[in-house]
């Protein structure tokens, strides 16, 4: 049954990854605002000139 | 208040116009993948087709070897989710992340080589699945050498993905992002870690685990693989493409932050459900299942956020396509992600395990959340790719509609033939015998079923090239903006060194993310290669006194098994249930599969098990039915197997075989593999073609159909002096 030691062990070692990864994303202000962001992406450039002279 | 947030953000805007920077984001790679999804989708469904009316059409593989059902399933499932969903999530991200992160992507090389190195590992599974290299496992049937091109492709797009992110101008990383980092670190360790396999020559290998241990980490993997191939970079697709189309933030950006921590935490740990009532022990069940029904919180939470973003905006849902697409795609999800926790409950996973269940279940999730996902992103991005309106709206909606009735003609067939079947299966007389002690009689009464779905899985065929037709229109009359511009300001340095900081503090705070991942896959690749092989070598050690390793031609028989797929079919593993103990035997046990490398349980039971075939006919029978089922069991879908009685069993890596199983720990005599190996083959083919004579079988000894015989006539026989 060594394997499930092994699987327990690497499934860990993900869930501690994330962990760090949450803890560094908490810790960075990534979640301070919880709000903008999902507004934010609805803004995009609008095609200009520019764009349209760099079609092929 | 409000005046002064005012002035702040009046500043911030004049202080960006002066920083402004130009770029251009990288559409031309977005084409490349959209165009590689549509094909590979569509090839894979059209294999998928061919296999589903294989079964009620054993005869359409036209007697030749190549496209057997136990060959091409395979072929189908790898294309469908690889390709297809593969390549739709590298279009999916490769648009979003851009824009997402205000950049183009790190690298052009980088893109390219992602793209034509991932359409080359699908061009060699479609060369080598159809052939008979396979190494048997669900979804990681591809060979040794593809598996490590799939680690290094997968590698470079880890790296494009995280260079893009460390120049990125935007400083918080959107939702979907965070799926997309989920999904590329984790199949990596899902991967690496199931992919554990000893070469034998150039196109075979054998997994290093054995038996429950395979298992194990086979359905580790496979759960893993629906969890971060099919559902969290789909999910992240959602989370950007939703938005989007609705033109509305998701409902709420505070749930969807909860939904994809929960979730990862989560999925990891359900695995074990796939193996209920299967030789495992019961308290990794136990974990499994428990795991499994907390995932209904945030799959759930996730579904909701989706639907709810179009809260208020349901008017655009009648009128736009691609909103109908998406609001199925997630229906669908939640559909399939609370059904996935009710089959993981033990009183149900008794009756739906190895039926057709399973099969509509994933196909609500594959055709109805991946597939309609997917489509809806195809019909957002190639009309924005090429400057036009789609070509045609009526015939998306057409595609809609005929797609959506394929979902349903697929689906309530296969519940309908999955019930049914596990019923009658369990049915028993008032004297208290099998009410049906013939398999065949349950397999002849879902025939109808099996044809049904086929034909909604035509619907949905029928649907996507449509889709193909339209945007082939659409390309057709626009022209495409490969390098799109577009204006953001440089990040602004959050992080400022001060005077006697330590290089580690650096190392730690300013690069975190990098450094997590990297950190993460070299600990993983140096752990494993060392862990696997000292912890599992020792488990060997047989604990059923009677169990002994297979003889050469009974090795070579498997390996035939292996490369004809009948673990698509056939399980071997008989649950501790009496219809089962009835129906088949003894109750498989953990200590007889010690020395299967790979395990071959199955997780479908199209044909009876096969655990306790050894032994209850006679040699005959078993060359009768391999040549022609039809005349054992009339009316039986398997296909005839002519091939196996005209090729020569290929002794060639006998040797590197044994000396794999060697380096296993398979107790072999030492240096048995040389010589004396080959000879005992011999032999023992000469005493299986003595056998048939008997019957009246002219049969040269050096045929497949003899090593496979072997191995049939031996499976689960080692336990029967035990009782």
């Amino acid at each position: 049954m060594s394997a499930i030691f092994l699987l327990i062990g690497i499934s860990l070692l993900v869930a501690i990854g994330f962990l760090v990864a949450f803890l560094w994303a908490s810790k960075s202000g990534q979640y301070d605002d919880d709000y903008t962001p999902s507004v934010r992406i609805l803004f995009e450039d609008k095609p200009s000139k520019n764009n349209q002279s760099n079609t092929k | 208040m409000s005046t002064s947030i005012k002035t702040n953000s009046e500043a911030d805007v004049k202080l960006h116009h002066q920083q402004m920077e130009t770029f251009f984001y990288d559409n031309a790679i977005v084409r490349m993948f959209a165009i590689a999804t549509a094909i590979w989708g569509l090839i894979g469904m059209l294999v998928g087709l061919y296999a589903a009316l294989e079964l009620v059409f054993p005869s359409l593989n036209m007697s030749t070897q190549y496209i057997t059902f136990g060959r091409i399933r395979p072929l189908h499932t790898n294309a469908v989710i690889f390709a297809f969903v593969g390549n739709g999530t590298f279009t999916g991200v490769y648009y979003s992340l851009q824009r997402l992160l205000k950049t183009r992507m790190y690298s052009d090389l980088l893109s390219r080589i992602n793209f034509w190195g991932w359409q080359m590992i699908i061009l060699s599974a479609v060369l080598t699945l159809p052939f008979g290299f396979t190494s048997s496992k669900e979804y990681a049937e591809l060979e040794w050498p593809i598996d490590i091109a799939i680690t290094v492709i997968w590698v470079v797009f880890g790296w494009n993905m995280f260079a893009t992110i460390l120049k990125r101008r935007e400083r918080h990383l959107y939702v979907a992002i965070w799926f997309y980092i989920a999904t590329f670190v984790t199949v990596a360790v899902l991967h690496l870690v199931n992919n554990f396999e000893l070469p034998v020559s150039f196109m075979k290998s054998y997994s290093w685990y054995a038996g429950v241990q395979d298992a194990l980490v086979q359905w580790w993997y496979g759960h893993n693989a629906v969890a971060f191939f099919l559902t969290t970079p789909v999910l992240g697709l959602m989370y950007y493409f939703v938005p989007k189309a609705a033109n509305r933030p998701v409902y709420s950006y505070r749930l969807s932050i909860i939904h994809f921590w929960a979730l990862i935490f989560l999925y990891i740990w359900a695995g074990p459900h796939h193996l209920l009532y299967n030789a495992l022990p019961d308290w990794a069940q136990s974990l499994g299942v428990v795991f499994s029904i907390m995932l209904i919180a945030p799959s759930w939470g996730g579904m909701l956020n989706g639907l709810l973003t179009l809260r208020g905006a349901w008017d655009k849902v009648r009128e736009d396509p691609i909103l109908k697409f998406f609001v199925v795609a997630i229906t669908c999800y939640g559909m399939a992600t609370f059904e996935g926790p009710m089959l993981s409950l033990k009183n149900v996973n008794a009756i739906a395990h190895f039926t057709d269940w399973i099969i509509a279940h994933v196909h609500v999730g594959g055709l109805g959340w991946n597939g309609f996902m997917i489509f809806g992103m195809m019909y957002y991005l190639i009309p924005r790719l090429y400057r036009t309106p789609v070509y045609s709206k009526k015939l998306a909606n057409t595609h809609f509609w005929i797609g959506t009735m394929g979902i349903i003609f697929y689906a309530l067939p296969l519940y309908w033939a999955g019930f049914t079947q596990s019923l009658m299966w369990k049915e028993f007389t008032e004297e208290g015998l099998l009410a049906y002690p013939n398999f065949l009689e349950t397999v002849t009464q879902i025939k109808p079923m099996y044809m049904l779905r086929a034909g909604g899985g035509a619907l949905y065929i029928t649907g996507v090239m449509i889709m193909i037709y339209n945007l082939g229109k659409t390309i057709g009359k626009g022209t495409l903006l490969s390098d799109e511009e577009a204006h953001a300001a440089p990040l602004s340095k959050a992080y400022e060194p001060h005077k006697g900081e330590h290089w580690h503090r650096r190392l730690f705070e300013r690069r975190p993310v990098n450094l997590l991942v990297w950190s993460l896959i070299a600990i993983l690749i140096g752990g494993l290669v060392e862990m696997i092989p000292t912890f599992l070598v020792k488990s060997n050690v047989p604990t059923i006194a009677s169990v002994q390793p297979y003889t050469p031609l009974e090795l070579e028989g498997r390996d035939l098994y292996i490369r004809e797929g009948c673990n698509n079919c056939h399980s071997q593993m008989i649950r501790p249930f009496r219809s089962e103990t009835e129906r088949y035997g003894e109750y498989a046990k953990a200590g007889e599969f010690v020395y299967d490398h790979p395990f071959l349980w199955g997780s479908k039971r199209t044909g009876p098990d096969l655990l306790r075939i050894g032994g209850k006919y006679p040699d005959s029978w078993h060359y009768h039915h391999m040549l022609d089922p039809e005349t054992m069991s009339p009316g039986s879908i398997m296909p005839p197997y002519p091939w196996l009685f005209e090729q020569d069993l290929d002794v060639s890596s006998l040797t590197g075989k044994i000396e794999a199983m060697q380096t296993f720990g398979v107790p072999y005599a030492e240096g048995y593999g040389d010589e004396q190996a080959l000879a005992d083959l011999n032999k023992q083919a000469a005493q299986i073609a003595a056998n048939l004579k008997e019957s009246g079988i002219e049969v040269v000894p050096e045929k497949e159909i003899v090593a496979l015989i072997a191995y049939l006539q031996r499976m689960g026989t080692d336990i029967q002096g035990e009782k």
